[in-house]
């Protein structure tokens, strides 16, 4: 089943309360999947300073940030903050120096997320339980999603559980199943994608950052996934500046767009939408079949 | 036909403020409360506060009760419903009224997918708009939809009208068997072995009666009707051999 919640808002007021609007949409979605959640943030300055990278990691060693700062030139300051499976190491380096620095300092470590404005956090365990352990009711930011999880594809551990965050600044959650995924998987790999687990979102969240490292934009990439991939699915994938939601041309998964001056909202219910504030004025509607809906900060 | 029109709706609703009415708020009862009561009614009319999406709102009525729910619905709102009233002042998730055998339904917003899916009878009044497979499996029941339905509405329907006063998305009818469908406005594609049927007497005559109990005061004249073309009825002998 799975369930998804994604805020993108527009009003800079709202951005002290992301955390709190955010886990109240989760309880809406947590009966979805009661397996494993998944939280991705833009925005929140003290767990990703302005002028820093934030790389979350799986399987880190006790040791990381003193091991990965003495591989990083200049040895600057790296801070870690452990949060359930997670761990979040940020540092005034680029991206790219720092997940090499981690993938260096701990080969047994497994990078699930990085950016300059993105934190990511993924474990196994029941959603209202991790929403506290990843301290979300405290998060703020302009854009935030979460991902409730009922396995199908691979099994429940923190590997297999959303958002899919392969490309910095990049996260895709998916409902449903693809049923090519394995095809399509071989087709990246012999072009030199290298995976993280057996996921079938994983391949998806892989060809969208594939396609966006071409130079298309979201709407593009997602029209590319649906002419690519089989399957069933509703997709939040989201950016360093962009909300897109798509599903597939049959819909038989579900998705509720709420629409409003101050914000957009997506969930696979209602439920989750319904405390926001103002969604008696909110357009709520359904997105169509095969069409992808995208907005930009 | 056991349809309650607007006016008759209306009037219930203004002697839910004379009768005993039984509320039920959702923000301190469960959907298990709820529909308890509601399977064995102490009272005629119920009103329900804050719903606030919640599923399985008044599921499995089955006495000629009165139930206004003051909201939205979640999914699967007064599916089985039999011979009960129930107003959703607000819009209803996937499933409303799914399976229903007697008695009314109407949202006063919109509904998700699966509007009326598999209903057996009693009419279900919808006066937004109806997203995806609206109808789906139809098998007797009557569906009003004030503005339009999605795509593959009426897919593989039996029995029953589905009446659409906007557009019908693409693939309207798709396998349909013998339900009527009547449109107002564009239909996208239609689905296999569903054609445009002509509008005979009878037609405008059931049209103009499902309109005037769904409270609807369009001319029967601004539809067409849409119905199974009967190609997909028996399996063809002379395809066995492409298998």
């Amino acid at each position: 089943m799975c369930g998804i919640i994604g805020l993108h808002l527009r009003d800079p007021a709202l951005h002290p309360m992301l955390g709190r609007l955010l886990d109240d949409m989760l309880c809406g979605v947590s009966e979805r999947g009661p397996d494993s959640v998944g939280i991705a943030v833009y925005g929140d300055e003290e767990r990703n300073p302005p002028g820093h990278a934030a790389v979350s990691v799986l399987r880190a060693p006790g040791d990381l940030a003193t091991t990965v700062a003495g591989l990083l030139p200049g040895t600057p300051a790296v801070t870690t903050q452990a949060a359930g499976d997670t761990t979040v190491l940020t540092a005034p380096v680029a991206v790219d120096a720092l997940i090499a620095a981690v993938a260096a300092a701990a080969p047994g470590a497994l990078v699930v997320g990085s950016g300059t404005d993105l934190v990511v956090y993924k474990g196994a365990g029941h959603p209202q339980d991790l929403a506290r352990t990843y301290g979300l009711r405290d998060v703020t930011g302009w854009q935030g999603l979460a991902h409730t999880r009922m396995a199908t594809e691979s099994a429940i551990n923190p590997e297999g559980c959303h958002p899919y965050s392969v490309g910095a600044d990049q996260c895709l959650v998916h409902n449903g199943s693809f049923s090519n995924h394995a095809t399509i998987r071989r087709e990246l790999a012999r072009q030199g994608v290298v995976f993280d687990s057996e996921n079938d979102s994983e391949v998806g969240a892989r060809f969208v950052a594939a396609c966006l490292a071409e130079g298309d934009d979201l709407e593009k990439a997602l029209l590319r996934l649906g002419e690519t991939f089989d399957g069933f699915y509703t997709l939040l994938v989201t950016t360093a500046d962009g909300f897109a939601v798509v599903r597939d041309e049959i819909a038989c998964k579900p998705a509720v767009i709420a629409e409003h001056p101050r914000w957009v909202a997506m969930a696979s219910e209602f439920r989750a939408l319904a405390d926001l504030p103002g969604i008696d004025e909110a357009r709520i509607f359904e997105p169509d079949p095969g069409k992808v809906y995208t907005w930009q900060r | 036909m056991a349809a309650l029109s607007r006016s008759e709706a209306d009037a219930r609703e203004s002697a839910v403020h004379t009768v005993h009415t039984v509320t039920i708020d959702l923000a301190s009862a469960t959907v298990r409360q709820l529909n308890a009561e509601l399977h064995a009614p102490t009272a005629t009319s119920y009103e329900v506060l804050h719903p606030q999406g919640a599923h399985s709102i008044g599921a499995g009525i089955h006495d000629e009760i009165d139930v206004h729910v003051r909201g939205h619905a979640g999914y699967f709102c007064a599916g089985m419903n039999q011979l009960a009233h129930v107003v959703v002042d607000g819009s209803a998730g996937n499933g409303v009224a799914e399976n229903m055998m007697s008695g009314t339904v109407r949202v006063r917003g919109d509904a998700s997918q699966s509007a009326g899916a598999t209903g057996r009878g009693g009419l279900l009044v919808i006066e937004g708009s109806a997203s995806m497979r609206c109808g789906i499996s139809m098998k007797g029941i009557d569906i009003v939809v004030g503005g339009s339905v999605g795509p593959m509405s009426a897919f593989m329907a039996q029995a029953g009208r589905l009446v659409v006063c906007g557009d019908a998305g693409d693939g309207l009818g798709d396998s349909i068997y013998e339900a009527r469908l009547y449109v107002r406005g564009s239909v996208g594609a239609l689905g296999a072995d569903c054609v445009e049927k002509e509008m005979r007497e009878e037609h405008r005559a059931e049209l103009a009666e499902l309109l005037r109990a769904a409270g609807f005061d369009h001319d029967p004249g601004e539809f067409r009707r849409y119905g199974s073309a009967r190609g997909l009825y028996h399996f063809t002998s002379e395809h066995s051999g492409t298998y």
